[in-house]
């Protein structure tokens, strides 16, 4: 419930008048109303004006050319835009997971040279932009016209043309994986050592080493944790992967950019490209909020997953005529 | 103690520092096996941080302890003490059982996994098995029909007497109490003591930290006072608790009695 802070200059009981007893009496009687929030009616008509121009527009402006999206939303091209997107989205967070939770181990760990480089890569790679981490990887040949894998120094075992190796969805999975890593590697230090050194000691106590503490002791403890944010950290990512258009990668934006460089229709290919990120975000959310409700964090109400009709319950509930809510 | 048994745990010159300050500031003790240890003291003491030491939880700076004739924590490599390897530590704690003043259940276990996961995980006990004599632990501490309830659904006492089954559930050869009522609301603090009585005259070797000086009347078979680092006095409790001999042990009875 909002404090309320409004005035009462009216009616007469503002709260430094004394109540006699015969008053308080009376008082005691009365129906306790609900406070008038007459600035909420206010914003709810502006906003239902919006809507309506904007429903408007939608419908009326021909520009929006809705069945050349129509026609599109189901194209086959676009469709393979799709399942790359998924497919880039799917293998970056698994090298981001992996990642994250071997760089956090090894932030966490005694030994002072994992800790350093640890924190020196999360520093590299959260202070450049992933854009720039991509053109980077895309243009490794420049850097290294030949990859190869073998005993440092010594022959090698498998070698190549760098091109070979790093195509352009190699390259755009393991730069976005890469510095997925690093922003993984933060949430799971932070589950990590969000879980009470209690926990730690009690587990050592029964004589678990320290490996089998994490696995059965710390680390389901921490997921509780660890998975709010990294179900952020996926649909950032599906979003993130239309960066990798930049090297001219089909994924679902390249694909639109694609067709709409042949036949113009600019608006409609955006809004298809639009309409199936809102589709895959959706069912992410929806996804995500059902992990959360698996690993029972109903005590803790998180408003970022409050829905729709959720906000719709709390205006309703506050507002002056008080319903069945409370 | 008159018999000439060999101790369980002896303890010698144990030092232990955080930082500048001084915890430990030279400890020797023997605590032989079947004895009830009771240790009291002002807080800041060193009393939690000594027993947290006879499991390693805690690296010692200096001195030894010794359990069952094994040196905890290290080994001898020529004219030094080495720790041991995380494998070995874990053996040696799985011989000592600890219960926590905050209970430290696994809240992601129910009353029931937090008994069997000690010898499932640690001893490759079969989980059949494991159950089999967690549902009699959690009877022996009156908590036969609470298995499948989650920590947070159990009271304080129930989650510290859970803990003392999870303690036992190892076999231990000695077992440790940090301050195990201080959490508690006091009406719960009894049913902790009487598995704790239990205990004790069915022969476990215990250490007990308390605040208790009730039960460490009844139940201790010796008793330390501990004030700044050091033992101040020691001997059997009603002696130690009626005819003190040190001011600081005076001025600590008065004080809590």
């Amino acid at each position: 419930m909002t404090p309320d802070t409004s005035p009462k200059a009216s009616g007469g009981t503002a709260t430094d008048v004394n109540v006699t007893l015969a008053e308080a009496d009376e008082l005691a009687d009365l129906r306790v109303e609900g406070t008038p929030h007459p600035g909420r009616w206010i914003a709810i008509a502006i906003i239902l004006v919006l809507v309506a121009m904007l429903g408007h527009t939608l419908v009326t402006n021909a520009r929006f050319e809705w069945p050349v999206v129509q026609h599109y939303l189901f194209n086959d091209f676009i469709f393979g835009g799709v399942l790359r997107t998924l497919e880039l989205t799917g293998l970056a967070m698994l090298i981001g997971i992996l990642g994250g939770i071997a760089l956090a181990i090894a932030r966490l760990s005694e030994n002072p040279i994992l800790n350093y480089i640890s924190r020196l890569y999360i520093w590299a790679f959260r202070g450049t932009p992933v854009l720039v981490q991509v053109l980077i990887l895309f243009n490794l040949s420049a850097l290294f016209p030949r990859l190869s894998l073998g005993i440092p120094f010594g022959p090698d075992f498998v070698s190549g043309s760098a091109n070979t190796f790093l195509g352009a969805f190699t390259a755009a999975v393991v730069a976005l994986g890469l510095n997925e890593a690093a922003y993984m590697a933060e949430i799971v230090r932070g589950g990590l050592l969000a879980v009470d050194p209690g926990q730690r000691d009690a587990a050592s106590a029964i004589g678990m080493t320290r490996l089998k503490s994490m696995r059965y002791i710390v680390l389901p403890q921490a997921m509780r944790i660890i998975i709010p944010p990294t179900g952020n950290e996926v649909i950032g990512m599906l979003k993130n992967t239309s960066i990798v258009s930049v090297i001219a990668l089909p994924e679902l934006l390249f694909s639109a950019q694609i067709i709409y460089s042949r036949n113009y229709e600019t608006i409609p290919l955006l809004l298809v490209a639009s309409i199936w990120y809102l589709l895959m975000t959706t069912v992410l959310t929806l996804a995500q909020t059902r992990l959360e409700r698996h690993y029972g964090r109903s005590d803790r109400s998180t408003t970022a997953g409050m829905g729709a009709w959720a906000l719709f319950r709390t205006v309703r509930s506050s507002m002056p005529k008080r319903g069945a809510a409370q | 103690m008159t018999t000439p048994a060999v101790p369980l745990l002896r303890a010698r010159k144990v030092r232990k520092s955080f930082g500048h300050i001084e915890v430990l500031r030279g400890i020797d003790l023997d605590v032989c096996s079947g004895d009830v240890l009771c240790i009291i003291g002002p807080s800041g003491s060193g009393k939690s941080t000594f027993l947290r030491c006879i499991n390693h939880l805690e690296k010692i700076d200096g001195g030894l302890l010794m359990l069952d004739g094994k040196p905890i924590g290290y080994r001898r490599r020529g004219n030094a003490l080495r720790e041991l390897k995380d494998r070995d530590l874990a053996t040696l704690r799985s011989q000592v059982g600890m219960v926590f003043q905050h209970f430290n259940l696994f809240p992601h276990k129910t009353a029931l996994q937090n008994v069997t996961e000690g010898p499932m995980r640690v001893k490759g006990i079969s989980p059949a098995a494991a159950r089999k004599e967690a549902e009699q632990l959690l009877e022996r501490v009156g908590l036969g029909q609470f298995g499948t309830k989650y920590p947070r659904q159990l009271s304080g006492g129930q989650q510290q007497r859970v803990a003392i089954a999870r303690a036992l559930a190892m076999h231990p050869k000695l077992l440790l109490f940090d301050e195990p009522t201080s959490a508690l609301d006091p009406e719960l603090v009894g049913d902790v003591l009487e598995v704790m009585r239990d205990l004790a005259s069915d022969g476990m070797t215990m250490i007990v930290v308390t605040h208790e000086i009730g039960f460490a009347r009844e139940a201790a078979s010796n008793l330390i006072f501990m004030d700044g680092g050091v033992i101040i006095e020691q001997g059997n409790p009603s002696d130690v608790l009626s005819n003190p001999n040190h001011e600081r042990t005076k001025a600590f009875l008065s004080a809590v009695l």
